[in-house]
């Protein structure tokens, strides 16, 4: 049974390994794409990415002093029985990360910007809960760096604007240009409601890369014909993936939310049964 | 051209950088965002001394990640942040000060390539990079201003061949992100009109 202590422990060890180790796909997609580029420039700042993930793997360091703001995702089984209050034991989980990954303390309050220090406050750790299928709870840890959370964009179309979704998407990523630390990772959730299509964005930059649906391929090349490249100093790459989620929506609104992330994008995953 | 500079900088030591040469740097670098700009312009209003020195000096766009270990600090990672959200601190900063260098990732605005002209380069560090660049900080020297918040506060750090960093902007006014940026509008008009 799972147990308070085991989803603490459990919750240490991921932000431990999300911070440290990259996920196999996205290195292989950061291979590629050094492969792929031409100018010396872009080849030397994936270069530089690179050895970065391998010095980060092999100390056990943390790839990014932006150890982002902790996100948990939580799938749980609907057979599985709690006796013990999760969030408290995810907080706790937190907490031992901040002390020893370490994670640097980056939450604070929205307004008067006091930082506890703790990386907790109202509403953070950010845990997103979906029910599932089953006896098991899946959980994920994506620490959400700011740079390119700060390029994201969300806005409320009209019905009859089906056709402007494709230049809202693009757009987003010109207006990022080489703020966000590209090559980046587009998440896009189209449909839902205000919030809903944002979860679905969010959700679509952590997809782990895979084959891409003939829509996300043609928004990937529009993208990548932008040239903004590597670290925004030009290039082939300025998007690794551009991974869209939809959700049916009210027949009057069309929400497009678009999420953006860096090459980092940091997430790690355990099954506790 | 690589060059591998020691601080603190003169004009000479970077009047001859242009936009894409390589740069290594060696000596004491001051970390400082958002809020450091604040505070350093708020001095200058009110006429207070700054407790460290600026002219001369490389800022660096940076919130550490550091951890006390035995009594003193030391850094675990330390990559760039994004400069931009320092556009307009930096004008007004370079109004003031002789900074000699700004290290930081994403590039910064036409403005900021105006008040860098005769006086100042920009460096992009690789973002991200932050293990690369915690391998060639030496040191803590000292921080100011923790009440803060670490990421917040000024940091100073010896460093030794930190880099590689690519000239962004030139003391010409030059910048790769401003003619990339350029590129990127006309193809961006040319796909959707």
């Amino acid at each position: 049974m799972v147990s308070y202590e085991s989803v603490v422990d459990t919750v240490a060890e991921l932000f431990m390994k999300a911070e440290t180790e990259l996920p196999e796909d996205i290195i292989s997609a950061l291979e590629d794409a050094y492969e792929n580029e031409d100018s010396d420039m872009a080849k030397s700042q994936l270069y530089t990415i690179l050895e970065n993930i391998e010095i980060a793997r092999k100390r056990k360091l943390p790839m990014c002093q932006d150890t982002g703001i902790p996100i948990v995702f939580l799938e749980i089984g609907r057979d599985v029985k709690l006796d013990f209050d999760i969030k408290k034991a995810i907080v706790e989980g937190v907490k031992i990360a901040t002390r020893e990954v370490p994670l640097r303390p980056n939450a604070v309050h929205p307004l008067t910007r006091e930082n506890p220090g703790t990386n907790i406050g109202d509403g953070i750790p950010d845990i997103v809960c979906e029910l599932m299928e089953g006896d098991a709870i899946k959980i994920t840890a994506v620490p959400k760096g700011a740079g390119s959370e700060n390029m994201s964009r969300l806005r409320m179309f009209n019905p009859s604007q089906v056709d402007e979704v494709k230049r809202f998407i693009v757009e987003t990523v010109r207006l990022a240009g080489g703020k966000p630390c590209p090559p980046i990772i587009v998440g896009v959730g189209i449909g839902g409601s205000f919030d809903k299509s944002a979860r679905l964005a969010k959700k679509a930059v952590f997809r782990e890369l895979g084959k891409p649906s003939e829509y996300e391929e043609e928004l990937l090349k529009a993208v990548n014909s932008l040239g903004i490249g590597p670290m925004g100093l030009g290039g082939k790459t300025t998007a690794l993936a551009v991974n869209v989620e939809m959700a049916y929506c009210h027949t009057a609104s069309l929400p497009v939310a678009v999420n953006i992330q860096c090459w980092a994008s940091r997430r790690a995953s355990a099954i506790l049964r | 051209m690589e060059y591998r500079l020691r601080t603190p900088l003169s004009y000479d030591d970077i009047s001859s950088l242009k936009t894409g040469d390589i740069v290594y740097l060696s000596g004491v670098i001051y970390t400082a965002r958002d809020k450091a700009h604040q505070r350093i312009l708020s001095f200058k209003e009110e006429n207070k001394e700054l407790p460290f020195p600026l002219d001369g000096q490389v800022i660096y766009h940076c919130g550490p990640l550091a951890k006390k270990r035995d009594g003193s600090w030391h850094i675990v990672a330390a990559g760039p942040t994004t400069s931009a959200r320092m556009n307009s601190s930096t004008v007004k900063l370079l109004e003031n000060y002789d900074v000699r260098a700004i290290i930081g990732k994403g590039g910064m605005s036409g403005e900021v390539s105006e008040a860098m002209k005769g006086k100042c380069v920009y460096l992009a560090y690789t973002g991200g990079a932050a293990a690369i660049a915690a391998e060639a900080i030496k040191s803590v020297r000292e921080v100011y201003w923790e009440d803060l918040g670490m990421p917040e506060a000024v940091w100073v750090l010896e460093v030794e061949n930190f880099g590689p960093m690519i000239t962004g902007i030139d003391t010409e006014g030059n910048s790769i992100f401003l003619e990339v940026e350029r590129e990127v509008e006309r193809r961006f008009s040319e796909m959707f009109g």
